[in-house]
């Protein structure tokens, strides 16, 4: 085959051409489905944002469990929480402990007679490098770019890897089903079923329409959330103002939950 | 070849056996259902898409809802018309089941026709049933 620079000179100006309509057709094409408006997903305006959500507890503002109880409650009803017989079943998300158990690398003989005998409230600490999410093999659970370890119950397979891995035992495992041992069902979030693993929500689903988390509602300003990285905030100025300490430190898992005691 | 004759029975036996089930069911196939609107999704005229897409595509939005609301936190839907809708299943009277609010009338009715099975309602919380 022969080519002369004449055909050459043929072949590229016809492929020039070619590749010169493609931008037109596009055009074209693109013309007739912009008048149609396509479906979106939005995220409501009234929601609270933070970079950092994390939560400051004082342990001052309250003396006995009988101070506590209204807090739980107002979690374990938020999100139907069954209240089972078998302590081996029970399910927690937040709850009360002893300064010995919360605080293991902090207690001593010598502890003063308020702390010793203090209850203490203990939930999910949200952390910085949450060994949960790591230890999760469907990504059921999973971190949030504002801080918030989540769960996706959808996912949860129940094999529990994540509740081995939780240093704090923030995590319950539904051995029955819970239905049966839930009061009251609140309508409006669902609840979970036998063989799943669950925990604090640090209730995303109200701060997704603009309410602070239920027990930080019913604490009457024991319990503080906020924005960790606004120095604006509210528990910035309160860990600005008070020594505060957190569970296991040493472990370098960041928990969010802060203690003033 | 002098067992022709058994053989050849053996063989009609054998294929009107198993075609028994199509021959006997002839001509009695269960009507294609069709699920009961109540009176307020009746009055909406339509879901949040026509309702040729939802009932081509309602799982789909359903999976994606699910993930965007879980995960991202992103809870309204604007549909192609531009209307607003709270993405929810079951929860509050502008969720899935605010309209639809009876599942053995308008869930089931397909579900159990098309032997489908999903599991939204061991966690999520089914409407309560209408009294009559």
């Amino acid at each position: 085959m022969e080519n002369s620079r004449r055909s050459f000179l043929k072949i590229a100006g016809i492929s020039a051409l070619g590749f010169g309509t493609k931008p037109v057709l596009n055009a074209f094409a693109s013309g007739g489905n912009s008048e149609k408006h396509e479906a979106e997903i939005q995220k409501n305006p009234a929601a609270l944002k933070a970079k950092r959500w994390a939560m400051v507890i004082d342990t001052r503002k309250y003396k006995s469990e009988e101070d506590l109880k209204p807090i739980i409650e107002a979690c374990d009803k938020i999100h139907n929480i069954p209240k089972h017989t078998n302590k081996r079943h029970e399910i927690m998300w937040i709850w009360i402990d002893e300064f010995k158990y919360v605080f293991t690398n902090q207690e001593h003989e010598f502890v003063d007679d308020r702390v010793k005998h203090l209850p203490f409230l203990v939930l999910c600490n949200h952390c910085e490098k949450p060994a949960c999410v790591r230890a999760c093999p469907t990504k059921a659970t999973f971190k949030r770019d504002d801080g918030i370890v989540l769960m996706d119950f959808h996912r949860c397979i129940g094999c529990r890897f994540c509740m081995a891995a939780c240093p704090y035992g923030s995590r319950s495992f539904n051995f029955r089903d819970p239905r049966p041992f839930i009061k009251e069902e609140n309508k409006e979030f669902p609840t979970r079923m036998k063989g799943v693993v669950e925990k604090c929500n640090f209730c995303a689903e109200r701060l997704a329409v603009g309410k602070m988390p239920a027990c930080v509602e019913a604490s009457n300003g024991a319990m503080v959330a906020g924005d960790l990285y606004d120095p604006e905030s509210e528990i910035r100025k309160l860990l600005k103002n008070n020594y505060t300490i957190r569970r296991k430190p040493e472990l370098g898992a960041g928990p969010a939950i802060y203690y003033i005691v | 070849m002098n067992d022709k004759n058994k053989i050849i029975t053996g063989l009609i036996i054998f294929v009107i056996f198993i075609t028994f089930p199509f021959w006997y069911n002839m001509g009695k196939a269960a009507p294609v259902p069709e699920p009961k609107l109540t009176e307020k999704a009746k009055l909406e005229k339509e879901c949040i898409e026509p309702k040729e897409f939802m009932k081509a595509e309602h799982m789909q939005i359903l999976d994606v809802w699910r993930e965007s609301v879980v995960r991202n936190a992103s809870r309204t839907y604007v549909s192609k018309t531009g209307k607003k809708f709270n993405m929810s299943l079951a929860s509050g009277d502008d969720s899935c089941i605010g309209c639809h609010s009876s599942k053995a009338d308008f869930c089931d009715k397909c579900h159990n026709y098309a032997s489908v099975r999903p599991y939204c309602w061991t966690c999520h919380i089914e409407p309560p049933k209408e009294k009559k």
